[in-house]
């Protein structure tokens, strides 16, 4: 288990490294460099000036030789100045990562006790009336396109109810806990809605396979009450495989809400992203896609070892 | 099973039917009229005008001609090159397999939103694509579509890859190879009709997440662009008229919602068919 946890980060760490390469060079390639928007911001710079920034950024050097250079920087843990924010790097990541904490941790909370109450319903009459409108409900959840949906609770409770804010975090000047409460309700309930279809299906399937084995039968045959043997018995064992499946999810943490945080210019990861590469902040886009991109794979691995952990059928050599 | 396929073929009917019918009763999807803007639903126009007194119908319609023509174009380009992929893996094993399963995890786990949004915004040019493909009309359609098979053929993939190699040495496909068939005879004629009905399902599947996927880069201004419209570029469009007009808004999310679930429940119930005959035949 340590073993195939050590060749699994060795991997990461392999692709990590690769990733970036790929990332810095697709950003190279993206419209405009820094020296020409330097010299769209002043017309009056010099051919020569041009010459000169170009030599003191190092545009003038080979891919790989400005590649290199970065990657030294940024193992060290110096990422630069964001371009966008006038800033450095982590000084701009640090306070939209807590953020998006904040917003997906309450929107996964609340998916996953939704998810575990609609699916163990579902389960204990499978094929019932209700268990199709769950169904139903889950599969809406997973179709409806995440902006219309957002742009559709914003139209309805902020333009049209007028009951709550429609975008921004905090109401400029107060820091109020209640009014940043009020800012979180409509993001958490497009991402809630977005995901709670998945995992009450996961759930749904788990439990109907954890309600058809052995030791359930024998739980009611001692007679065991309903639910004695639904959270005692059955939702341990539909648990494992849940879990993986959370894990899994947690691999989108950092951008995951990249549109719903557009949409509702909530200053998360996602829309920091969407902004930086937007705006040609290459140090600000890199640094955030990396931290994106590790957090997604450390996140598959912790699923695999979860797995291992609570489910003693499972190894892995 | 058979709603989400008549809500499909009602809706591909229209989108593809509609904007010729249009055409013989003289509305344009692109005619401007500008002494007819925002006009309320009517005779002439059954959901009104848009900002520019186009008619919205047949913009909704029209619209739906690209996004399904993306979606569907997407995903069968995705299984034919996963199934390729899948095949080559399974069948030769050892490194080739090793190689592309780790792509297949990698593409799985790592988050594709962000890192779309960097390919939709590469410069073209810098690629060294020719400027007169890079300047053309099609262009956005061919990098939707080539965007969606590139995070898309994982699924068929490893699908075929698994089907592979539970049948590769299978007494069927050894008496086959001992008989002197070749090994793309064996590949098509033996091992692909065993993973057909789980690539059927995941096609289906994948056509509504290329739509949604191809709504949202659109809507963030990096998928189809003008004089091409798709339901993700009108919502974006409709975005800065949202409080003036909201249902210019809401019709073509409604479709792409509509479409979207009809794939979805149309993949399931074939997936739970596909279960049943299976479990039948054993």
């Amino acid at each position: 288990m340590i073993r195939y946890a050590a060749i699994r980060l060795v991997e990461i760490a392999a692709l990590m490294a690769l990733m970036s390469l790929v990332i810095y060079a697709l950003i190279g390639l993206m419209p405009g460099d820094p020296i020409d928007l330097m010299r769209s911001a002043d017309p009056r710079m010099s051919a020569e000036d041009v010459a000169r920034l170009k030599a003191a950024y190092g545009v003038d050097r080979p891919l790989v030789a400005r590649y290199l250079a970065w990657a030294g920087e940024a193992l060290g843990g110096e990422f630069g100045y964001s371009r966008l924010f006038a800033a450095p790097v982590w000084s701009v990541l640090l306070p939209r990562l807590g953020n998006t904490l904040l917003l997906m941790g309450s929107s996964f909370v609340l998916a996953l006790a939704l998810a575990l109450v609609l699916g163990t319903i579902a389960a204990r009459h499978p094929n019932s009336r209700l268990d199709d409108a769950i169904n139903l409900f889950c599969f809406a959840g997973v179709s409806v396109p995440t902006f219309w949906l957002a742009l559709v609770l914003i139209l309805v409770f902020a333009a049209g109810l007028g009951w709550l804010p429609a975008s921004g975090f905090a109401t400029a000047g107060t820091s109020d806990v209640g009014d940043r409460l009020r800012h979180l309700v409509l993001p958490v309930a497009t991402l809630t809605v977005a995901s709670v279809g998945g995992y009450t299906r996961y759930v749904r399937a788990a439990m109907i396979e954890a309600l058809a084995q052995d030791h359930i039968r024998t739980a009611r045959a001692k007679g065991a009450s309903e639910a004695r043997v639904i959270f005692r018995h059955a939702l341990r064992s539909a648990l494992i495989p849940v879990t993986t499946i959370l894990a899994l999810s947690f691999g989108g943490l950092i951008s995951g809400a990249l549109v719903t945080e557009t949409m509702f210019a909530y200053p998360g990861m996602g829309k920091l992203i969407f902004d930086a590469v937007m705006g040609n902040d290459y140090n600000l886009a890199l640094a955030a896609l990396l931290l994106a991109s590790i957090t997604a794979m450390l996140a598959s691995l912790a699923a695999d070892l979860a797995y291992a952990w609570l489910d003693p059928r499972v190894s892995y050599r | 099973m058979r709603a989400p396929l008549l809500l499909l073929a009602a809706i591909a009917v229209l989108s593809f039917a509609g904007p010729p019918v249009g055409a013989v009763l003289g509305i344009d999807p692109n005619a401007v009229d500008l002494l007819d803007r925002f006009a309320a639903p009517s005779l002439l126009h059954p959901l009104g005008t848009d900002e520019l007194g186009r008619d919205v119908l047949m913009r909704v319609l029209s619209g739906g001609r690209v996004s399904l023509a993306i979606g569907v174009a997407a995903a069968l380009t995705a299984a034919a090159l996963g199934t390729l992929i899948g095949l080559v893996a399974g069948y030769l094993g050892g490194w080739t397999d090793r190689v592309t399963m780790r792509a297949t995890d990698a593409i799985i786990a790592l988050p594709l939103l962000p890192l779309l949004i960097v390919l939709a915004a590469l410069d073209l040019g810098k690629l060294g694509v020719p400027a007169a493909l890079a300047r053309s009309d099609d262009i956005s359609l061919i990098r939707i579509v080539a965007l969606a098979v590139l995070v898309g053929w994982t699924t068929a993939a490893r699908l075929v890859r698994g089907a592979t190699l539970v049948t590769r040495n299978r007494d069927f496909v050894r008496a086959a190879r001992s008989l002197g068939a070749s090994v793309p005879h064996i590949l098509w004629t033996h091992i692909l009709p065993n993973v057909l009905a789980p690539l059927i399902v995941a096609t289906t599947l994948s056509v509504g997440e290329v739509i949604l996927l191809e709504s949202v880069l659109s809507f963030l201004g990096l998928g189809i662009q003008p004089p091409l419209a798709s339901w993700g570029t009108m919502l974006s469009n409709a975005q800065q008229m949202i409080t003036t007009a909201p249902l210019l808004a809401v019709y073509p999310g409604l479709m792409i919602f509509l479409t979207v679930i009809a794939c979805n429940l149309l993949g399931d119930s074939l997936q739970q068919r596909f279960e049943r005959t299976t479990a039948v035949r054993r």
